[in-house]
């Protein structure tokens, strides 16, 4: 039920690439997985709301108070491609 | 003299406070243990104890524990098992961790899990999968599968896992150790690589049930100045846990006027007869030691699986976009390639299978057209089951089940079936998806394998569920130690 | 081809970044030019295993906006996530309010408001060209320092007729903003950002045509010119009988080309949904108190104010009313002249003469036009202007005159009659002083009075200009033109 369209389209949007050979195991899988999911399309479930979170009723909020920014060497150290002062990527233009 | 690798954790951080035993030889005993472990339950392990031994005036001394690979330490190698964030050294420390040092406990070392701590059998790790110390031609559980093999293997006193929807409690109960999934929200989750992020929830493994209210106790900020939980202000989920003051460390040996429900759903069918056996003996233990035990009915206990493989896949599909390539872990990239080519090279060689296939499915479940009969019913089950459990609670006190339907399996048995893998958390689901507490402690053994009994209660009750725990513990009588392998000084491993 | 007429049918989403201190969901500091990737943590980062926690500020601000709009605020508002890859996002979605947004509706002025909503700020993309990286590519280098500012998003419904309309009621929604204090609202510093949704329809019609999203227009001008120039490309689409396609659009003002922007991969699904890492939004009732209180009295309201209590016209009390500084000096000016004094005449002194003034010392100042003119900053006490227009009235000194203290109290200060006295500047009165230079004026100019007497009295200007030449502008030009009639037995 999951066809080849839908998987591939879904890996766009989840920037994940698939080689040929992994998109027909995946649609399988998939639908497998799904097909069990469709089990809750039984129940009657109108009027009833959706839960989020589960105990924490409301957000605590924080004081407008600034702490320390990491050094830049520390913020970058991580970096597969950093510049002097930031993280290079190819042009989202190019 | 006993051996001090044979100490629970509450004997060992005892002994360490008196004086009676040294924090650095403990320390290097267990380096040595897992250094030469043959199970891969860790990645990496601290080169010796920290320079500066916490005092005997902290909780823990200088206790060691293991810490699952996912959360962050700061300048310690943290990747949560997966190739793309092999290397990865994060700048700070998460609250639980910063909590457990706090109160003297030294980092022996990052364990093994399933990537992105998405699996039910540590089969999904970058690093291989972790063997059981039982059996070492099974699975240990997952996802904190390191975790609980390495307690179970004597690898380490204690260890840290996390649990989304069963995480820490069937891994513990398929190596016959204790694991406890507290409330969720009291335990901040600061610095935890997120899998599901309504859902994840840090918990203890260790060999006794007062081991993990001793860990317990300082995850959650317990026993401090304040007197009750701490919230930590960097997690808006986290909650102020007053009732936090009565978790000590159990000792009931009675379970009189305690009343015990059994839901009749959850075990309709699929439990395995050696599990089913040992769980029916530790409810006449129950019974025996002054406890009621009666049926109770959790009418959408069975939904729980299809609600929660919508509603965690997609909250990680969102978590796990970060992971681009960009401000850290190991990118991708060829020659002349756009940023497209960046993002799909490096998430496709990065992760391993089973992470796509859930970023996969939690993409289409959020994605236009889907949201409502997927994302939206999901969440729709989810209220009920939280009604289920509410109602209950009003009958019984604690809710038994079998922690896992069967007892540890053959690895590789499961991998090519995810719905069979799935369906091995199908006890664990419920309780994650109405945020409650739950323990799981060795039952016994079937086929020579552990079997795992999980009892939850209410939101908050872990005193209670630790008592109760502490109590059947006592009467089952399981002996803890799994084949174990001795270790000569030199580090060299005999069995 | 038949010549329908169309009207342009507009409606605005503008970005406004808060004054707060810190980031929305962090505790970095709020970053102004500091060296790139100075101000961040491993929150604003998208480090793994970090959580937001929001800004009690941010949600203040953003209940100040809803108050001065009227709109409704909501006990519960949630924050979602909306999905989607782009390296100035560091988390792969940003977390902004959706379906249940802090405030609903309201209004400005003569347009409604949909919604105000509070989300976080993306990093900035600075464009690197040619790179070492990747031999041959071009690549861009991202800057955390704005990533994670805390944004109000506020959308009017599309009540808005035309591209000078748009631009008129922005500088309000600016002003607004900027007297209550919750943005520095500088536009071309990108503290505050427009886009505006753009549809044409035959007038009479009712129903909306599809509409496109115009972006990157960052200042009023560039805001006219391009829903201008986007509401001509849609009339030229629909009249050469074509279809207006629904997209994001840009406009580049030193071209005045629109391009589209649309991306080159899958068309967008956001996902949304709500963020599992924040519970709803409550507002707690001392956080609602505090916003409740630090609502000033804002431009439109000061602006009737004005009109019925002073008197004032429509655009005398707009002028000073839109204008918090000049509103408060205004004030300070009434405050301190005598009850008799007009009203209107002291508004035209302030509104007028004075800000022209300090406009001028000021010089051009591209990023703020009002940059510099605060009278309240200048020379020139309320107490001393007050009594300058009380002088004029009193026809002490002509307006000319006047014009001159005011000169020199924009210079140096002071008090007007002490201004007066030294320089000389006293009117000279109705008296035989005057008639004399009147007559000699006369004298001098036979031609001219030859017309006065025909009943042309348009060269009387001559005489009148004579007369000031001779007083120094002390003399009242109606005076002259009075005597000059007299004398000639006009």
């Amino acid at each position: 039920m999951i066809d080849r369209a839908t998987v591939l389209h879904v890996a766009a949007l989840a920037r994940l690439e698939l080689h040929e050979d992994e998109v027909e195991p995946m649609a399988r899988e998939l639908s497998a997985v799904l097909e069990h999911v469709e089990t809750i399309g039984e129940l009657d479930l109108d009027g009833v709301p959706p839960t989020a979170h589960v105990l924490a009723a409301e957000s605590r909020l924080r004081p407008d108070e600034p702490r320390a920014s990491l050094p830049r060497e520390t913020a970058l150290a991580q970096a597969p491609d950093a510049s002097d002062d930031g993280f290079r990527v190819p042009s989202p233009q190019a | 003299m006993t051996d001090p690798i044979d100490l629970t954790a509450v004997e060992a951080a005892a002994a360490l406070r008196r004086g009676d035993l040294d924090a650095r030889e403990l320390f290097a005993a267990y380096r040595a243990r897992a250094a030469a472990d043959d199970t891969n339950s860790f990645t990496w392990l601290a080169d010796g104890a920290p320079e500066s031994v916490p005092g005997a005036e902290t909780v823990l001394a200088g206790l060691p524990i293991a810490v699952k690979d996912l959360f962050c330490i700061e300048g310690v190698p943290t990747a949560s098992c997966s190739n793309l964030l092999r290397g990865y050294r994060p700048p700070y420390t998460a609250t639980a961790i910063e909590r457990l040092q706090g109160a003297g406990a030294t980092v022996l070392g990052k364990t093994n899990q399933d990537e992105f701590a998405m699996g039910s059998s540590n089969e999904n790790s970058a690093f291989g999968a972790v063997r059981n110390p039982w059996d070492r031609t099974r699975v240990p559980g997952g996802s904190s599968g390191g975790s609980a093999a390495a307690v179970a293997a004597g690898l380490a006193p204690a260890a840290i896992g996390t649990d989304t929807g069963g995480s820490v409690r069937q891994p513990a109960a398929l190596c016959g150790v204790v694991g406890l999934k507290p409330t969720y929200g009291t335990v901040s989750r600061y610095g935890m690589i997120a899998f599901a992020s309504s859902l994840d929830q840090a918990g203890p493994i260790g060999r006794t049930v007062a081991d993990t209210a001793l860990l317990l106790q300082q995850m959650v900020g317990a026993g401090g100045q304040a007197g009750s939980a701490t919230v930590d202000p960097r997690d808006a989920t986290s909650i102020g846990w007053q009732g936090a003051d009565a978790l000590g460390i159990p000792s009931a040996d009675r379970l009189d006027g305690v009343r015990i429900g059994v839901p009749t759903e959850l075990l309709a069918d699929g439990v395995e007869p050696g599990v089913r056996a040992a769980f029916d003996a530790s409810l006449r233990h129950a019974e025996a030691l002054g406890a009621t035990v009666t049926e109770v009915t959790l009418p959408h206990a069975r939904h729980a699986l299809a609600a929660y493989y919508v509603i965690a896949p997609a909250e990680a599909s969102s978590n796990l976009s970060r992971f681009d390539g960009v401000r850290y872990g190991n990118r991708v990239q060829a020659q002349g390639d756009g940023l497209v080519d960046l993002y799909t090279k490096t998430r496709h060689d990065g992760f391993g299978p089973e992470v796509k296939r859930r970023i996969m499915l939690g993409t289409f479940a959020l994605s236009s057209g889907y949201y409502d009969a997927y994302y939206g019913r999901a969440q729709q089950v989810r209220t009920k089951i939280v009604e289920d459990y509410r109602a209950a609670f009003e009958d019984v006190d604690l809710i038994a089940t079998p922690t896992s339907p069967s007892v540890a399996w053959e690895l590789g048995a499961l991998t090519d079936d995810p719905v069979a893998m799935y369906a091995q958390d199908v006890m664990t689901l419920p309780v994650s998806l109405a945020g409650i507490p739950a323990i799981s402690i060795p039952a016994g053994l079937a086929d020579g394998l552990p079997v795992g009994l999980q009892l939850a209660g209410p939101a908050f009750s872990e005193p209670r569920i630790l008592d109760a725990a502490h109590a059947l513990e006592q009467a089952i009588g399981f002996d803890g130690s799994a084949p174990r392998a001795t270790v000569t000084a030199s580090g060299e491993q005999a069995r | 081809m038949s010549e329908v007429a169309y009207e342009p049918v507009i409606g605005l989403e503008i970005h406004v970044q808060l004054a707060t201190r810190t980031k929305m969901f962090c505790p970095c500091e709020l970053s102004f030019g500091e060296p790139p990737n100075t101000r961040t943590c491993p929150v604003c980062l998208g480090l793994p295993g970090t959580l937001p926690v929001v800004n009690q500020e941010a949600v203040r601000l953003g209940l100040m906006i809803g108050i001065a709009f009227g709109g409704e605020l909501a006990s519960r508002s949630v924050f979602h996530r909306k999905n989607y890859f782009y390296p100035d996002l560091p988390k792969g979605y940003q977390i902004s309010q959706f379906d249940l947004p802090l405030v609903s509706g309201g209004r400005l002025g003569d347009v409604e408001l949909e919604r105000v909503h509070l989300e976080e700020d993306a990093a900035k993309l600075n464009h690197a060209g040619a790179s070492g990286g990747i031999g041959g590519s071009t690549s861009s280098v991202v800057d955390f320092n704005r990533g994670g500012t805390p944004l109000a998003e506020i959308v009017t419904r599309p009540d808005i007729r035309s591209a000078e309309q748009a631009s008129a009621w922005l500088r309000l929604l600016r002003e607004t903003l900027r007297q209550l204090g919750v943005s520095d609202v500088n536009m071309e510093e990108g503290s505050l950002r427009c886009d505006a949704n753009v549809s044409i329809r035959p007038v009479g019609e009712t129903t909306l045509g599809t509409k496109t999203e115009l972006k990157n227009m960052n200042s009023f001008r560039f805001i006219e010119q391009g829903i201008n120039a986007e509401v001509a490309r849609q009339t030229r689409i629909l009249q050469s009988g074509g279809q207006v396609e629904q997209e994001t659009l840009n406009f580049d003002p030193r071209t005045g080309a629109i391009t589209s922007l649309r991306s080159k991969e899958a068309a967008h699904d956001y996902r949304y949904f709500p963020e599992p890492d924040l519970p709803p939004l409550r507002v707690p009732s001392d956080l609602l108190e505090a916003a409740q209180a630090a609502v000033p009295e804002l431009p439109l309201e000061r602006a009737e104010r004005f009109r019925a209590e002073l008197g004032l016209h429509e655009e005398s009390a707009r002028l000073l009313a839109f204008r918090r500084d000049l509103g408060d000096y205004y004030e300070a000016v009434v405050a301190a002249a005598p009850a008799d004094l007009d009203r209107q005449q002291l508004a035209n002194w302030v509104g007028n003469d004075l800000v022209r003034r300090l406009a001028a010392g000021a010089g051009e100042d591209g990023a703020d036009e009002d940059a510099g003119t605060d009278p309240a900053q200048s020379k020139v006490e309320p107490a001393a202007l007050a009594e300058l227009v009380a002088l004029v009235q009193a026809r002490t000194i002509t307006r000319k005159a006047g014009e001159q203290v005011l000169d020199a109290l924009v210079a140096e200060g002071g008090s007007p009659q002490a201004i007066v006295e030294r320089e000389g500047l006293a009117a000279i009165g109705g008296g035989d002083e005057l008639r004399g230079i009147v007559e000699a004026a006369l004298d001098a100019n036979p031609d001219v009075v030859e017309k006065l007497r025909t009943g042309n009295m348009k060269p009387i200007g001559v005489i009148v200009g004579h007369v000031m030449r001779e007083t120094k502008g002390r003399a009242d030009g109606g005076e002259v033109t009075k005597l000059a009639r007299e004398i000639l037995g006009l």
